[in-house]
């Protein structure tokens, strides 16, 4: 670590690139701060989109035509509409009506601005994941859910023991694609001040004056974070193939 | 239907396993991820509900709304010219929006089919370097890309003899072309392969050479493929667009706030306008979205 920090000195000594991140204690402390807040937040959005998704999928072949419209609308209105924007709208205009308490001598909503990050692009990540699973669910012959149905599992039954495992790995090539694009999409939590990467980078460069530096350690960063996801993905996928179903 | 069913089981047909349907979504998702297009599916009456939606934040705002101040309608009424084409006419706000993602898809689309082709070259350097390039550009979060080009590109250009200014509006049109290539890229390459090899072999059988193989018979069969991807990716680009409002460029995010701000950042406001913000864009690119869906069922061809 010590070799490691002089050689960014010593390389800003003799060539003027700044990469204040890797020699300076503090900056070092802020970035991996951020680093660990950026993980945080695309992990705390995958989980969460992947829950809504679970649940959009199950409740659009509901009976109910309400219940399917509703989600229909959730669907289109967040694929149509800027995610920038449903940030936002979820930070400044629901934030609004979060309650309040009492954080020593200032008021902090229950809410803050990570918390409303990863529900508004939850929400919008959640958009496409439903869409991913319905057509998973698709898949699924209609002679297995009968065989459930005969073997007397009830609807959320079959629907939690067979059919989803099984649309889950019809679906996951796509849902790959979805999630790359959620971690890309997690910089747009810069607007509402989250301290992710993108934000503290924005404070490194205001100090240090190295914004050539700061984004060749930001590209590095994110093209890496999505190499590192899609190998993971491809091997989980690799592990759940079960023999003969695709 | 049951009796039919279990008859045709119990001869020599299989039963419908996931298998083909597993199979065929698998390589609709390397379609997808090659194109990076997601398939909208979308129907006329999300429409009439997201305007129900907007009719009750209006309604609610109102009620909410004190006596002595201009009520949330007639502010919203008041600012509509200003966020959609600025202060004067002058084409900023939502305005500049679109005219952010048109040059932007332009420059992009030029860009990202030069380095499409270039994914296809038979040179191995070419190849290799032009996919780098389009790995690099497709897996960067657009956000750095914009605030890379907004810190790093000159405020004017100096030709010696002519000094060009490049305002902020067109340093954000140089950060969206750059991710905008690298899809094009991936789609242009996308569609190359997804022709059959006999296309290729049978031009060479006429003694094509391989420009003229390229130009005369599969770019034609391309183009046609291409469109609908093309299509698909200008409205996440204009979905995009509103990004550049956190550089402070003029558009209609900038100004929704500064309208806001002007009416003293009341609550009951912020809904209204948000929601309107959003409907303006859902209005946009909805429209674009169901041409693309049509078009691709148009040009579907089956070979």
């Amino acid at each position: 670590m010590e070799l490691f920090g002089d050689f960014f000195k010593q390389l800003y000594d003799t060539t003027g690139w700044n990469f204040a991140v890797f020699y300076d204690p503090f900056e070092w402390d802020r970035f991996v701060a951020a680093m660990w807040t950026t993980i945080r937040l695309a992990i705390a959005c995958l989980i969460f989109s992947l829950i809504v998704g679970f649940v959009g999928a199950w409740a659009q072949g509901a009976k109910s035509r309400i219940v399917r419209n509703v989600i229909a609308g959730y669907i289109q209105f967040f694929r149509n509409t800027p995610p920038f924007v449903q940030i936002l709208f979820f930070y400044f205009v629901l934030g609004n009506l979060v309650p309040t308490y009492d954080a020593g001598g200032y008021q902090e909503a229950y809410i803050g601005s990570f918390g409303w990050a990863v529900i508004s692009l939850g929400f919008f990540a959640g958009a496409f994941n439903t869409e991913i699973f319905r057509s998973g669910i698709e898949a699924v012959p209609e002679s297995t859910v009968e065989a459930a149905s005969a073997l007397g599992y009830t609807r959320l039954q079959s629907y939690i023991y067979v059919i989803f495992p099984l649309a889950f790995r019809v679906c996951l090539p796509a849902l790959n694609n979805n999630l790359v694009n959620l971690l890309k999409t997690t910089t747009l939590a810069y607007g509402i001040a989250v301290p992710e990467m993108m934000y503290t980078a924005n404070q490194i460069w205001s100090d240090n004056v190295n914004v050539p530096e700061m984004m060749i350690v930001l590209f590095i960063f994110y093209v890496g974070l999505v190499a590192i996801l899609v190998w993971g993905m491809s091997r989980w996928e690799r592990k759940m193939k079960i023999p003969g179903y695709g | 239907m049951s009796g039919n069913r279990t008859a045709g089981i119990s001869h020599e047909q299989h039963m419908d396993v996931l298998l083909p349907l597993a199979r065929q979504q698998r390589s609709q998702a390397m379609i997808e991820r090659l194109e990076g297009t997601f398939r909208l599916k979308v129907q006329p009456h999300h429409a009439i509900w997201m305007f129900l939606l907007f009719v009750l934040a209006v309604g609610s705002a109102q009620a909410q709304a004190p006596k002595e101040l201009i009520s949330p309608l007639d502010a919203l009424i008041k600012w509509t010219p200003f966020i959609l084409w600025g202060p004067e006419g002058g084409l900023t706000g939502f305005s500049l929006n679109i005219i952010i993602s048109f040059f932007a898809m332009l420059f992009g689309t030029v860009a990202g089919v030069a380095l499409g082709l270039m994914q296809i070259s038979l040179l191995l350097p070419v190849r290799r370097g032009s996919w780098i390039v389009t790995q690099f550009f497709r897996n960067s979060p657009w956000l750095v890309l914009l605030f890379t080009i907004m810190l790093l590109f000159p405020f004017e250009i100096d030709l010696g003899f002519v000094v060009i200014p490049v305002p902020d509006w067109m340093k954000a049109v140089i950060g969206f072309s750059l991710p905008v290539m690298a899809n094009i890229s991936e789609v242009v390459r996308g569609a190359v392969r997804s022709l059959p090899s006999g296309q290729w072999e049978s031009a060479e059988s006429l003694a094509f050479n391989r420009r003229q193989t390229l130009w005369m018979i599969i770019l034609p069969q391309c183009f046609k493929r291409m469109i609908p991807p093309w299509i698909n990716w200008y409205c996440i680009l204009a979905m995009a667009t509103p990004l550049c409002s956190i550089m402070g460029v003029e558009e209609s995010v900038t100004y929704t706030a500064q309208a806001l701000n002007a009416e003293g950042d009341r609550p009951e406001l912020l809904p209204v306008f948000y929601i309107f913000l959003l409907l303006i864009h859902f209005i946009y690119t909805y429209p674009i979205a169901r041409w693309s869906i049509q078009l691709e069922k148009k040009f579907a061809v089956k070979l």
